[in-house]
């Protein structure tokens, strides 16, 4: 499985030191998601869209994860504004639907959007594993590192080991029908997919052991720090911080 | 007249735009017995994965039984009568015992319950695996599984054998059986190794896949 698609490129921000990027990532999401309303979180996006522009992602990939986050946010577009408890409302045959509800939804979906726009343009732009390096320069716990780089590893050692008995099992003519066979068939795929996942992260546990792995990885290559990273740390830090204080002070 | 079984015809494949296999032409017909080796990563294991349909090639055509096959539905039948042995045997081994491994193939080929019971015993019996019968997968010996794969194939009965490394990791015993049993009961096999030893006693010839080319490369 090919997870790191946007890693791929050289736009500005591939070229960009990616602690530089987490510490914009970090006040961007958090300012945005306790923002209020709908102008200060259309500011947001509208930052995180500039972005995009910026990281240029291939538009295809962009859009189909784009279509799986929003399918979630669907749900909210239905239920709030049914719900919400407030006057006044749209009538429609018997369902009322509430202003204060549509704007709420309005504003969730402006803010998740931006927040999702900033990872694949900030975050995605690099790969996971000079992320975790980053992470671990920026003196975030090592052992938290540690657990997302393998948490991100494993997922894809599972969807290999997926492939494997997909094909071990097409391979022997298996067709796929409405009768018990199958059932167990897929049950054992399941089974084996578990022991089989669990086998091999136990093997690659001692092949790290047997390399003198003592619960962290240790720091190969070294970031450097150029004057256009500083530079748009500050600017974008900036920019993110006053959106948010002209939500206060409006 | 001898028919033909496989044929590529001009195949060309890639991995994310990085070329393997390039306008690879190959035939193998009934009765024939071959051979491929080719240095490491030179895509023989890849080769493997375009005549079973796992991966489908960039350009060119694949026939299989005189038919064009392309989506995935035409490859049904050709996994169902060819017997693919992968080179890792982690790879081959789903079920949670070995009699259940075994009995998975004839099962898809809709033969009976008790008729793939009977295949498993004889299968046990010319492997000299009986005592591994009720074993789960996970506890078996690396040269074990080995075993157990070669079983899992042979009991399809298939048309052809398509056997990747069948020989490594096994011992003088189980090479040597392996070896008669190729020789007395097996038709048409491609062999994918780097045994030489082992080939020159199973085929009767040899292609060599190079340089992202198919070559004849020694007949015996």
């Amino acid at each position: 499985m090919h997870l790191e698609v946007f890693a791929e490129g050289n736009s500005f921000f591939h070229s960009l030191d990616p602690r530089v990027k987490i510490l914009v990532f970090i006040p961007f999401a958090i300012l945005c998601a306790i923002s209020k309303g709908i102008i200060i979180p259309l500011l947001y996006f509208m930052l995180s869209l500039i972005f995009i522009l910026i990281a240029k992602p291939n538009l295809k990939v962009f859009l189909n994860r784009l279509a799986g986050a929003n399918f979630f946010i669907l749900f909210i577009w239905i239920f709030i504004p049914l719900s919400y408890k407030s006057n006044p409302y749209i009538s429609l045959g018997f369902l009322k639907l509430s202003y204060k509800g549509l704007e709420y939804a309005l504003s969730i979906t402006l803010k998740c959007n931006a927040i999702i726009f900033a990872t694949i343009a900030l975050l995605s732009t690099s790969t996971i594993f000079s992320l975790a390096h980053a992470m671990l320069h920026l003196k975030f716990p090592s052992k938290l590192v540690t657990i997302f780089f393998l948490f991100y590893r494993y997922i894809t050692v599972m969807h290999e080991e997926y492939i494997k008995i997909k094909r071990a099992v097409l391979a022997r003519g298996f067709k796929p029908g409405t009768n018990l066979h199958t059932y167990r068939t897929y049950a054992y795929i399941v089974g084996a997919l578990l022991i089989k996942s669990f086998e091999r992260s136990e093997e690659i546990y001692k092949a790290m052991l047997a390399r003198g792995f003592k619960g962290f990885f240790p720091l190969f290559e070294h970031f450097k720090l150029k004057k256009l990273d500083v530079a748009f740390a500050i600017f974008a830090n900036f920019i993110v911080i006053s959106i948010y204080l002209l939500g206060i002070y409006k | 007249m001898e028919k033909t079984l496989i044929k590529l015809e001009n195949i060309s494949f890639g991995y994310n735009s990085f070329p393997v296999l390039k306008n690879i032409n190959f035939e193998l017909k009934f009765g024939e017995k071959v051979g491929l080796i080719g240095p490491n990563g030179s895509g023989k294991t890849t080769f493997l994965y375009i005549i079973m349909g796992f991966l489908k090639p960039v350009s060119g055509k694949v026939f299989i039984f005189g038919r064009e096959r392309k989506k995935d539905k035409d490859f049904l039948e050709v996994r169902q009568k060819l017997g693919l042995l992968f080179q890792d045997s982690d790879s081959q081994l789903f079920c949670p015992t070995v009699k259940e491994d075994i009995a998975f193939g004839p099962l898809n080929l809709g033969k009976s319950r008790n008729e793939a019971k009977e295949i498993v015993k004889n299968i046990a019996k010319v492997f000299n695996i009986e005592h591994l019968l009720d074993r789960p997968i996970y506890k078996l010996s690396g040269g074990e599984k080995k075993i157990v794969a070669l079983a899992t194939v042979f009991a399809m009965n298939p048309v052809c054998y398509l056997l990747d490394e069948p020989s490594s990791g096994l011992d003088e015993d189980t090479r040597n059986k392996l070896i008669k049993f190729l020789k007395n009961h097996v038709k048409t096999c491609l062999i994918v190794s780097h045994d030489r030893k082992f080939l020159k006693e199973t085929v009767n010839k040899i292609y060599i896949l190079k340089n992202k080319k198919v070559s004849l490369y020694q007949v015996f």
